[in-house]
């Protein structure tokens, strides 16, 4: 049973780096194509930028903890078959009630990011409730509520004088306050999300325990999934509803729990973010990205949740790195490359039964010569890798 | 006074409605024929850009302002071709390779947007990210040598008309015919029901899920041209969410070409009041709340949900959706 787990894990993880290694040469020919004479130097800023200084490694992780979130809202809804790309939605909700929590209750910003997880609850809490109790598709609902959700926080923050930053001694009243005027820090200096001198030790301002707290709740998240009982259910009702319904399991309670969640960890993403004091919330009528960016990184980690945390730092690595290609190149080619690294992991169903193939031989030639390489008998790990 | 008001409101109406209709028509040919195609987005953003580059290159060329509707049919066209040619990736992998059909619909939503930025800047320069649409699109009394009027009738028809508005009718009935009148359709849905039903009577599932996928990229591509030239400030690389509302209009209307009309005309008559709201006489203004045209930006939004909360119990998908189909499987 153990070395069967091993085998899924190292196939898995085979296939998305494959799919990566890939991806990236398909961006460095795009390069090559776009403009030839700097596509060299172009793809050594966009491989190299992430951890070519300190400040930029900051930028790294800054940016990964909102996306970190989304992708496990996205990846922890898929596992239970749900797709909710209602992420952005939510996101924006929690953002809202987080920055409501400190502006206008002056609270501090732990209190601010639980209101930002209440928001994201209470907005993946309609389409759960819509589909179990109403049949209607979890899809239509929550692209529905992404554009109420936008309409309605611009509303409200328009309507809310203190949120804006013209109150706080800003010109500007299209965005919200900025924590970290020295107005504000005055009338609530807890507000932001502390540093712990790690701003000092990189030596940026953007960097702050935003990234740890995101992946404290991606490990209580596998936890939750893998390790108890109800995470059970939640899968089991992914795999076969009316399998579950049959063995008991409340499987509308299920959809209902399993979309609040996904909306909630989706929330405490905004919260992470606009709170960290280099954010303001900016109002504009389209629907921001981030919550569309985690639907490739969860897909990036085939939905599992440890996984969510190398794919967020690596999807936020390259495009810190998408930065630096600027002005010769438009940063979208990120988005090309992304693109089409998904694409590709979404041909893994080949790409890891010709891994699990090469696997096997290799250790099958290795037990015929009698190396002492393989830890185990060659016939039970194929019976693992045919159990895929 | 409010004759005008009226009248622009209904042209506005069938000006939003046609993108959503021939979008949603498309998904509903994919989805029909088993395949859930979350990639209209991405379809519409390609159809949009190429026949906006067509667009461009015509009038540069000086051939467009002589022949104008001419020019917006091989527009047309140009959108209609780049959107079968982009749905085939989703096609290629989601039936040849037996992938998850809502990963690789993801990253063409992401792949499409992002390469038309890439490629706008490269033709038209770096920061030039909108392709202006030229002004001889538009259809006016002067084609068809009438002296424009401004009675009722004129504004309704002349307002904003543009070609694609008679294409998608004709497209719709098109469609009708096809599903329900044809064999061709007749076996589409019943590859999108039963697919190994469908193969033991010989009929080639791979082949007609192929076809289901490329009529939702025909369609999908020339709604990305018809939402270009209705928000009318030129293609900026989006399509602002429209493939992802027309597959909400899909859901809405039941996976049914006559229900998706309605639906799509629901949805934009909604649209339209939301933007109208200011020059609505008995619609409540909301004097006392701030910037309250978002109370009636939500409008379109919050009506759809409750109109499907009424309805869902009647909503049915086709019931292999999203299956990939494995000959050998049970």
């Amino acid at each position: 049973m153990r070395n069967r787990r091993n085998h899924t894990g190292l196939i898995n993880g085979t296939a998305s780096l494959i799919s990566i290694a890939l991806g990236l040469i398909f961006g460095f020919l795009l390069l090559l194509v776009f403009n030839a004479s700097f596509a060299v130097s172009g793809f050594n800023n966009l491989m190299t930028t992430g951890f070519a200084s300190s400040e930029k490694l900051a930028k790294v992780f800054y940016q990964s903890a909102p996306l970190l979130m989304t992708g496990l809202s996205v990846a922890f809804a898929f596992k239970t078959g749900l797709f909710n790309i209602g992420a952005t939605g939510q996101y924006t909700l929690g953002a809202f009630f987080a920055l409501m929590g400190v502006v206008q209750f002056r609270l501090p910003w732990w209190m601010g990011l639980i209101l930002g997880m209440v928001g994201g609850a209470l907005l993946g809490l309609i389409p759960g409730v819509c589909k179990a109790l109403f049949n209607v598709n979890e899809v239509i609902t929550s692209i529905m509520f992404n554009w109420i959700a936008l309409f309605a926080v611009n509303l409200s923050i328009n309507n809310m004088p203190l949120m804006l930053a013209n109150a706080w001694g800003a010109i500007n009243k299209d965005r919200t306050a900025a924590l970290t005027s020295s107005k504000f820090m005055a009338y609530n200096p807890n507000a932001t999300i502390p540093k712990a001198g790690l701003d000092k030790l990189l030596g940026s301002n953007y960097m702050n325990i935003g990234v740890f707290i995101a992946i404290l709740v991606a490990v209580i998240i596998w936890i939750v999934m893998n390790r108890t009982t109800f995470g059970y259910e939640l899968k089991a009702c992914g795999y076969n509803r009316h399998a579950s319904n049959y063995a008991g399991i409340n499987a509308k309670r299920n959809i209902i729990l399993s979309m609040t969640i996904s909306g909630a960890l989706a929330g405490i993403g905004g919260g992470l973010y606009y709170l960290s004091g280099t954010a303001q919330y900016t109002l504009v009528k389209s629907l921001l990205g981030m919550g569309f960016n985690g639907i490739p990184v969860a897909l990036l980690a085939s939905s599992n949740p440890i996984g969510t945390i190398f794919s967020a730092l690596f999807v936020s690595y390259i495009q810190v790195g998408g930065d630096a290609l600027q002005p010769e190149y438009s940063r979208e080619i990120i988005d090309i490359i992304i693109a089409a690294i998904i694409y590709l992991s979404a041909f893994s169903l080949l790409m890891r039964g010709w891994i699990a193939k090469r696997l096997l031989r290799n250790q099958k030639d290795n037990t015929n010569m009698g190396d002492e390489a393989p830890a185990e008998p060659a016939n039970e790990a194929e019976s693992g890798v045919k159990a895929q | 006074m409010t004759g005008n008001v009226i009248a622009d409101i209904l042209s506005g109406t069938i000006l939003f409605a046609v993108p959503l209709l021939l979008v949603a028509l498309g998904g509903m040919f994919s989805e029909r024929s088993g395949v859930i195609n979350i990639a209209l987005e991405g379809i519409m953003v390609i159809g949009a850009l190429f026949s906006c580059l067509f667009l461009r290159m015509v009038d540069a060329s000086g051939f467009g302002p002589a022949h104008p509707q001419l020019s917006v049919f091989f527009a047309i066209l140009a959108a209609a071709l780049s959107g079968v040619l982009f749905s085939l990736l989703l096609a290629f992998a989601s039936i040849r390779l037996k992938a998850d059909q809502t990963i690789g619909g993801t990253a063409l939503n992401m792949l499409a947007p992002a390469f038309a930025i890439v490629l706008t800047w490269a033709i038209q320069g770096q920061g030039q990210t909108t392709i202006l649409i030229p002004n001889w699109v538009r259809i006016t009394q002067a084609n068809f040598g009438v002296t424009a009027g401004s009675g009722f009738l004129e504004r309704f028809f002349f307002k904003s008309f543009f070609m694609t508005t008679p294409i998608a009718f004709l497209l719709l009935i098109a469609a009708i015919v096809v599903l329900y009148k044809t064999r061709l359709g007749l076996r589409l849905r019943a590859c999108g029901e039963h697919p190994q039903a469908a193969d033991s009577v010989g009929i080639n599932v791979y082949k007609m899920r192929y076809l289901g996928v490329g009529i939702s990229g025909f369609l999908g591509g020339i709604g990305g041209f018809a939402f270009t030239v209705a928000a009318g400030s030129g293609f900026q690389s989006s399509v602002a969410g429209y493939g992802f509302l027309a597959l909400a209009v899909m859901i809405f209307g039941n996976w049914k070409p006559l229900n998706i009309l309605g639906a799509s005309l629901f949805f934009a008559l909604f649209k339209i009041i939301g933007s109208y709201a200011g020059s609505i006489p008995f619609l409540p203004q909301f004097n006392g709340v701030k910037s309250s045209e978002y109370i009636y930006l939500m409008l379109p939004y919050i009506v759809t949900m409750i109109v499907l909360i009424l309805t869902s119990k009647k909503s049915r998908a086709p019931k292999s959706e999203g299956i990939p189909y494995d000959k050998g499987g049970r």
